[in-house]
């Protein structure tokens, strides 16, 4: 029978491969925060017809010539997305007299002003949920393995799913610091739920192997505790590719049809539910493996 | 594993019952074909007809409201708008009820804009308190802002003379340029005094000397004072109404000329509500200065655009579920497919029963939703396989298919329902939405994958 486990070392280097560059890329460019986290005004302006070079730039020279600071300018089709310092009610309408008077063919689509103070709140508040759903979960799994019997603890379960959902998170976290330095794609609130449902996403896809490890290890056969693990993995595999084929068929579908407002949010879930499979296969179960091995090694050194 | 009938007729109990409520407010059937070739005549049917909308009430409990779903303001299109209350002027024990009669104010406002469902709510942050004005299908943001904003027109109104005429026709001439409510009040023809919110010193809540009930004192300006003793001595016996925000609140008798300019409103009100008229009095209208700390409006195309984009997706979606889970799984797949619709109208319609308003990130909830039930019959379905595999009669393996995959379906879903919990309590606006989705989604999906799939199963997968 296929042995995964045997080539634990491998599995645990491709992820560093995949993180390290993640991790890289997050300490210089850093991840493009949208105005939700840094507060500031996003306004839309829709043309009437192709929009050329000439109209963004005077368009940001009348901003500009309220005393705003743009920061970024962007044009899609026929969209033109402004980022500035928050903008406020008597600048904007002041500046919609001067689009008016210029006879500039815009419309304003969407404008969207966000204080600073509401900005460092859903950031932190993004935070806080991150950390207390990782230790409730380290709980639950603890108290729901506790009749996992030796030679591992069922705090091992809790604390490895949590280490696998770190690195689901680190590496769509790099991936989109990448992004943001190549395509300027931003971090907005939308991004958020994307990385709480991978999140979701992981913790569920790794209790299913952990789940079949504790069934195995009950019933008490099957060798040692790598065998054991290694057994576990090859009879859940074939559900988890199933799952997350289905789950990743669906989001391909959504990318082809979805619009521009929702891609890059399922372009996040895409990127976190394949990692999320491939990690709750090759690094979850692994990883319990490593701990019970070290630890083997650690108390043959004290005896 | 037994049969069980009971089960049986429940889900398909159920089932109806989600139908029923998914069915649109109105069935709009609008055929119209080609000339027939034998029958000679173009067929034409343009009708509608009245879906269910729930009207019952039983004892005590009151049902009777619109099914439809509501959309949020991404999908539909609107304003939104996070006022802050500055609080420094207002002492702590009375700034819950600032903020309350603050919302009340802004409610009768917004209602101006005539639009369906607007959403009002306060919510206290840390140590801030804030208002939250939700406006659907309005996305011009200074209109939105500068009536939400301003502080409103305090006006005193008096009974016009009422002729002989007038007296005969009992029905009121409806008048919208008077304030609301204010014939209702003062007769056909309330006028305008000159008296105005400006002319007013500071309205006080005290209590009556002989009747210990709560009353709003009032006190005017020098200027307030003349023109209030004016207004009084000519309207001995009738009443003076009051207007905020165009909107007449009340209309007291008076009883004596009152040259000091000191009045008493006595209107047998409980203490919260006297407090709140006078929070009303003294601010104008609004009680509390506001700032705005987010705004956002989304035009109504965009929304639209969003909507259609992820109806399509939705469908896209489930097709693309069904076509796998049948292409692997055979008839389990066809009966798991089944579960899944069942699954889908139950959440909808509890969707629309609770309200819950649909964001786009509710939508991607949902979707996430659809994928945890499906891995749960993929779950199960894989454990009957491998059980098949070791010679198990199909019987028992439906049986331990179900039993052993179980602990995982509970504690992943567990896991599930902890984040969600969590989200909804940390998040704002967007994430919160899609919590509670996930959470039902989860909830749902136990009964649907587990209880629906097992049943149909037991009947249908017999031999």
């Amino acid at each position: 029978m296929f042995n995964i486990i045997t080539y634990k070392k491998w599995y645990f280097i491709f992820s560093l491969l995949l993180i390290v560059p993640g991790i890289i890329a997050l300490s210089i460019f850093g991840l493009r925060l949208s105005i939700d986290f840094t507060g500031g005004t996003r306004l839309t302006y829709v043309a009437k017809e192709q929009v050329n070079e000439q109209t963004v730039n005077e368009l940001k020279s009348i901003i500009s010539s309220e005393g705003i600071l743009v920061s970024t300018t962007q044009v899609s089709g026929n969209q033109i997305i402004i980022r500035t310092d928050p903008i406020d009610e008597k600048q904007n309408i002041r500046i919609e007299e001067r689009i008016e008077e210029n006879d500039f063919p815009l419309t304003l689509d969407q404008f969207e002003t966000i204080g600073p103070t509401i900005g460092q709140e859903t950031a932190l508040n993004a935070l806080k949920a991150l950390v207390l759903a990782s230790v409730l979960i380290i709980l639950y799994i603890a108290w729901s393995f506790r009749k996992v019997p030796h030679p591992t603890s069922s705090w091992r379960f809790g604390v490895t799913a949590i280490i696998t959902l770190l690195h689901d998170v680190l590496i769509l976290l790099g991936t989109f610091a990448l992004l943001g330095f190549v395509f300027g794609v931003e971090i907005d609130s939308l991004f958020v739920t994307a990385l709480l449902t991978v999140m979701g996403f992981s913790v569920h896809d790794t209790i299913v192997v952990f789940d079949r490890i504790r069934e195995n290890l009950i019933k008490g056969k099957g060798g040692t505790f790598p065998q054991v693990v290694n057994d576990s993995i090859l009879q859940t595999v074939t559900r988890s590719l199933n799952t997350s084929i289905t789950a990743l068929l669906v989001l391909f579908g959504l990318l082809l049809f979805g619009g521009e407002s929702m891609r890059w949010f399922i372009v996040a879930l895409f990127i976190g539910i394949a990692v999320g499979t491939y990690s709750s296969i090759f690094n979850a179960a692994p990883l319990l493996v490593l701990w019970n091995e070290i630890d083997m090694k650690l108390k043959k050194r004290k005896t | 594993m037994k049969r069980n009938p009971f089960l049986l007729a429940f889900i398909v109990l159920i089932t109806l019952f989600a139908l029923l409520v998914n069915i649109p407010q109105t069935i709009h059937i609008n055929v119209h074909t080609p000339e027939i070739p034998v029958y000679g005549k173009e067929i034409r049917i343009d009708q509608s007809f009245p879906g269910f909308t729930p009207h019952f009430s039983f004892g005590p409990i009151q049902f009777d409201r619109d099914l439809s779903i509501r959309k949020g303001l991404d999908l539909e299109g609107g304003t939104s708008i996070t006022l802050l209350a500055d609080m420094s002027d207002v002492e702590r024990a009375e700034r819950e009820t600032a903020l309350e009669s603050a919302k009340q104010v802004i409610e009768r406002r917004v209602n101006f804009f005539g639009v369906s469902e607007p959403v009002v709510q306060t919510a206290k942050v840390n140590d801030q308190y804030r208002i939250i004005v939700e406006i659907p299908g309005v996305t011009d943001v200074h209109q939105a802002v500068e009536l939400i904003g301003t502080t409103a027109k305090l006006t005193f109104w008096e009974e016009g003379s009422v002729s002989e005429d007038e007296e005969a026709t009992t029905a009121a001439q409806f008048d919208p340029n008077l304030p609301l409510n204010s014939q209702i009040f003062l007769g056909n023809t309330p006028v305008q005094t000159d008296l105005s919110g400006k002319d007013l010193e500071k309205a006080d809540v005290i209590f009556d000397q002989n009747t210990g009930a709560p009353v709003v004192s009032l006190q005017f300006t020098s200027d307030g004072t003349k023109k209030f003793a004016d207004i009084t001595s000519r309207n001995i016996g009738k009443r003076l109404g009051f207007a905020l925000d165009n909107i007449m609140i009340d209309a007291p008798y008076v009883q004596t000329v009152i040259p000091d300019g000191n009045a008493i409103i006595e209107g047998g009100y409980t203490l919260e509500h006297a407090k709140q008229l006078q929070l009303q009095l003294n601010a104008g209208a609004l009680p509390v200065s506001l700032d705005v700390l987010e705004q956002r409006s989304i035009g109504a195309t965009l929304g639209q655009k969003s909507l259609e984009r992820s109806l399509i997706a939705g469908i896209i979606g489930f097709v693309v579920i069904v076509t796998f889970m049948i292409a692997v799984y055979g008839r389990l797949g066809v009966v798991a497919s089944i579960s899944l619709v069942i699954y889908t109208l139950i959440n909808l319609s509890i969707f629309r029963l609770i309200p819950i308003t649909l964001t786009l990130a509710g939508i991607a909830g949902f979707i996430l939703s659809i994928g945890i039930a499906v891995d749960a019959n993929i779950l199960i379905f894989e454990r009957m396989r491998e059980e098949l595999r070791r010679g198990k009669s199909r019987d028992t393996a439906i049986s331990l298919g179900f039993s052993r995959a179980w602990t995982s379906i509970r504690d992943s879903n567990m896991a599930s329902l902890i984040t969600s919990a969590i989200l909804y309590y940390f998040g704002t606006g967007i994430v919160r939405g899609f919590a509670l989705v996930l959470a039902i989604g989860v909830l749902i999906s136990m009964f649907s994958a587990i209880t629906v799939t097992r049943t149909f199963l037991l009947y249908f997968y017999k031999k």
